[in-house]
């Protein structure tokens, strides 16, 4: 059975209808989330923005105009809305590697062990990324963008889009290569 | 099988990749990776890098949970607030919308399927008009007289090509800011009546924007200026 579109919810949206509200945000509500979270690197930040993103769709939805999907939308809203919570917090430099700031585990037993474990390096070297890198990495591997829609949400040139990724991983292989993980790669 | 040989040509290529292993490339750029995968072993070997960056950066994601229930509640507490104090007008005569949310039903290639199925598209959304033309003639008014309002501002007669997706159509209108009024016309021939601007343009005006619509061959059937 065909599921309602998002454009649809959007558009009963505009009218009012309260449960396709409810119906987008149980379809959306994960991945703002953690779209979200990767940037500002707190829950209950992060909660509170995305309750923000969705209030602006409810708002705004009358002048959705389609030129992007309904998720792209909604990304590009919470996104503006990060890096604006993250300009109230100075002590979060958007543009900067956020390795410092990622917990040094080497004491806890158990997390040594898991360290030895590659899946769960990378898994840290990702989260080490600066927040800049971190999100084109999530925008293209985890919300299945394509440079059209990361260029629509991040608001740069496809062009870029292309270089920054490809910058993000460079740097992820230089922070495997500083725990040990030589990839043969760049 | 030959390896490729240019570096600029393999890094041009090898900045794709990671859109490659998502599928989110275009069928083109999708194929020529492909090939180049097929005969350069050593992209072959970075492209399994950004296979395995790809299903780690899943996990990461999959292990940051989900946000509580409170956000949900605060979300609809914030929307009922927002209701109380300045209630939206009640769903207006947007017929556009309502063609759009009917025919989302139907893909491209079924209504493209033959012509056939087209003109029987075009018969369901003609009754369909018809249907909400006299729900809302007999529904409450309270956003105003909207089907009072038919005979002010400047108007087109529209025929729309079989293939127009229902939010293809959306956009277009919207686009114009043009709304539909009324259809189909007793003329027959699956023709709508379009409202290209509350005011009455001059008749220069008209037939500069019927002509832009008309060049619009993907949506637009036929077009013409009307009362």
């Amino acid at each position: 059975m065909q599921s309602t579109s998002d454009e649809v919810l959007i558009g009963r949206i505009a009218n009012g209808d309260r449960l396709a509200m409810q119906v987008l945000y149980a379809r959306h509500h994960v991945r703002v989330f953690r779209f979200v979270i990767r940037l500002v690197r707190n829950e209950t930040t992060a909660e509170d923005l995305i309750s923000e993103v969705f209030l602006d769709v409810w708002r705004q939805a009358g002048r959705f105009q389609g030129r992007s999907s309904v998720s792209t939308w909604m990304l590009a809203i919470a996104r503006f809305k990060s890096l604006s919570a993250l300009r109230r917090r100075p002590e979060e430099e958007f543009d900067e590697d956020s390795t410092a700031a990622i917990e040094d585990e080497a004491d806890d037993p158990h997390l040594t062990l898991e360290k030895k474990d590659k899946s769960a390096l990378i898994q840290k070297c990702l989260a080490g990324l600066s927040a800049q890198h971190r999100e084109v990495i999530d925008l293209v591997y985890y919300h299945d963008k394509s440079v059209e829609e990361v260029a629509a949400i991040v608001g740069i040139p496809e062009s870029t889009v292309k270089t920054r990724t490809f910058y993000a991983r460079k740097r992820l292989a230089e922070l495997l290569k500083a725990e040990g993980i030589e990839r043969g790669w760049p | 099988m030959n390896a490729i040989s240019k570096e600029p040509e393999r890094q041009e290529l090898e900045m794709l990749l990671p859109w490659h292993a998502t599928g989110t490339l275009s069928r083109r750029d999708s194929d020529r990776i492909e090939r180049a995968l097929a005969a350069d072993g050593e992209l072959a070997r970075r492209y399994a890098l950004v296979r395995e960056e790809l299903a780690e950066t899943i996990h990461l994601n999959e292990s940051l949970g989900a946000p509580s229930a409170r956000v949900m509640e605060k979300l609809f507490g914030a929307i009922d607030a927002e209701e109380a104090r300045a209630p939206r007008r009640p769903p207006s005569f947007d017929l556009a919308a309502r063609i759009s949310e009917f025919l989302a039903g139907f893909t491209p290639r079924t209504l493209a399927w033959a012509t056939g199925v087209a003109a029987l598209a075009i018969l369901v959304q003609a009754g369909v008009i018809t249907a909400v033309v006299l729900k809302d003639d007999s529904a409450p008014v309270n956003g105003g007289p909207k089907l009072a309002s038919v005979n002010r501002g400047s108007f087109a007669v529209v025929r729309f090509a079989p293939q127009a997706t229902a939010s293809e159509i959306t956009n277009f209108l919207g686009a114009y800011k043009a709304s539909l009024v009324e259809g189909p016309l007793k003329a027959g021939g699956g023709l709508y009546r379009i409202r290209l601007a509350e005011g009455a343009l001059p008749p220069g005006d008209v037939g500069k924007i019927v002509h832009q619509m008309q060049e619009e061959s993907r949506i637009v059937g036929f077009i013409a200026a009307a009362d």
